[in-house]
């Protein structure tokens, strides 16, 4: 039986002025299945997710999410696929004037009609599956380490039960354990949820760890596509210059 | 030859002029779009009430002590112009008229930019280069609506409320150095201040209040919200903010004031 597709690329385009980030991605993401988008700095790997959250419009191409095209399309549709969303940001992107357990119940106040009081229980027992206890609840973002803020960042992520999870750069600027931690609880997120997750990251660890397929970006388009094992015996020589961190080989970086 | 440096100077006007146009545009579709999603819900109630405790409440020491001085000075400046034609009676009518029309409008307008214009888009471009804005949209919240909404009601609504207060304080300014320095009678500076009280007078200078309100969240907002890269964004962005704002006000008080009076 073929598997479902849960997100459709077609030939997006993006530039910004005279610069073409992304030059015609194609890309499928099955249902339940984790993707890990690789490539170098300024490949356009976060331009890509951004298109996909509708943070950013494509010049031209279909991005279809359950079959329901997404670019250029009515602000509703958009709002009703990022119901269906949760993205865990670089940096965390917390809110610093509200609490920690304000920023992961966010959604569920707002927009789901949560009282504070049910919220915040709710909150509490996702900041305690992501290993943070209840005392951090009432601390505000500034006062948390920045493996405690992506934790935070997770939970708000997860905290609606979203078919499809972002993971932007998820262990870039933590310790090798750190990320370790944040690789396992983003596996166990996704398990209990039987999300659909794309993450964009340049750390191979991390992405041998968490992804059932990986695609490598590059200059705009996706130029290798498989599953882990396949990345390993693939002789391409971008992705085997990618892999093995190397300076020499097909990809220039001005110095 | 000529035709070349012809077109050398039109390309160096040119550069400069489509910039600014693009900019207008920009700031044309920004406030169109704020201005639409505040009459739209979800309504923030209690992001709108923290605006009007930070622009109003906290604004007050600021504005009060401002208007005070700019009362006293104007009380102090007019006895030394006026009184070789033995003018003193017309100083409690000028002080009301200039702190009622001017003085207090203008310059709590301007205190209130540097506060609060600033404080906004530095608060917003912040949340701006930290994804924050962007997180706001993956939650499903409009970041025109839950950031600029609140902000706009609450210039455009307290700053006519801290004006009037002004207007108080600094008519108070004008009485304690007409009374207490240069020895005018108290009743009679009061009876006079209360003769020349006009109407159009305080009414044109609360809507000055509420149009400068407007103009101080709506620049804050703008800046904070088209800010990028990093501090040096945010740190032009609240430059621009104040700056902004600050000759606005003074284009808008001089338009405002042509409404009001010109005959």
């Amino acid at each position: 039986m073929e598997k479902e597709i849960k997100i459709r690329i077609r030939d997006l385009h993006k530039s910004f002025g005279k610069k073409n980030v992304l030059n015609g991605v194609n890309l499928d993401l099955y249902k339940g299945e984790s993707l890990v988008v690789i490539g170098g700095s300024g490949t356009g790997k976060s331009v890509l997710i951004k298109c996909i959250q509708g943070l950013l419009t494509p010049d031209s191409g279909s991005i279809e999410i359950d079959d329901t095209e997404i670019v250029n399309e009515n602000p509703d549709i958009i709002d009703r696929m990022h119901s269906k969303m949760g993205m865990l940001f670089q940096g965390g992107a917390l809110f610093d004037s509200l609490t920690v357990w304000e920023n992961v119940a966010f959604d569920l106040i707002q927009n789901r009609g949560f009282n504070k009081k049910e919220a915040k229980i709710v909150a509490i027992k996702v900041l305690r599956q992501v290993g943070l206890t209840e005392d951090i609840a009432d601390l505000y973002p500034s006062e948390l380490s920045g493996g405690m803020q992506k934790r935070v960042g997770l939970a708000r992520a997860v905290i609606t039960r979203p078919e499809i999870i972002f993971f932007d750069e998820p262990t870039t600027g933590l310790d090798p354990i750190m990320a370790d931690v944040i690789n396992d609880l983003i596996i166990e997120s996704a398990k209990d949820l039987g999300a659909t997750t794309l993450t964009i990251t340049h750390d191979m660890a991390s992405a041998r760890k968490i992804a059932d397929k990986i695609a490598m970006l590059y200059q705009g388009k996706i130029i290798w596509y498989g599953t882990v094992k396949e990345l390993d015996k693939t002789t391409n020589p971008y992705v085997r210059q990618f892999i093995n961190g190397s300076s020499k080989g097909p990809i220039k970086v001005e110095k | 030859m000529i035709i070349r440096l012809g077109e050398a100077f039109l390309r160096t006007l040119g550069k400069p002029l489509v910039k600014f146009l693009y900019s207008l545009g920009d700031l044309t579709a920004f406030v169109v779009k704020a201005i639409y999603h505040c009459f739209v819900p979800p309504f923030y109630f209690k992001l709108f009430f923290k605006q009007v405790l930070d622009i109003g409440f906290y604004s007050l020491p600021v504005v009060g002590l401002t208007t005070l001085f700019a009362g006293m000075v104007i009380a102090l400046q007019t006895y030394s112009g006026f009184s070789g034609f033995k003018a003193e009676s017309v100083i409690a009518s000028v002080v009301l008229i200039s702190v009622t029309r001017e003085l207090a409008p203008v310059l709590s307008a301007l205190m209130v930019a540097g506060r609060i214009g600033a404080a906004m888009a530095a608060e917003i471009g912040t949340m701006r280069v930290t994804e924050q804005i962007d997180a706001l949209v993956t939650l499903s919240t409009n970041p025109f609506k839950y950031l600029v909404a609140p902000r706009l009601w609450a210039g455009l609504l307290v700053l006519p409320l801290l004006v009037l207060i002004g207007d108080i304080i600094g008519i108070f300014g004008g009485y304690v150095v007409g009374v207490y320095k240069l020895g005018f009678n108290p009743a009679n500076y009061i009876t006079a201040t209360f003769q020349d009280l006009q109407y159009i007078g305080i009414i044109s200078g609360l809507v000055k209040a509420a149009v400068f309100g407007f103009i101080i969240s709506m620049m804050g907002c703008y800046h904070g919200y088209k800010s990028k890269g990093g501090a040096q964004g945010v740190g032009n962005a609240t430059t621009n903010a104040v700056v902004s704002s600050s000759i606005l006000i003074l284009i808008f008080n001089y338009l405002i004031t042509e409404m009001f009076f010109s005959r």
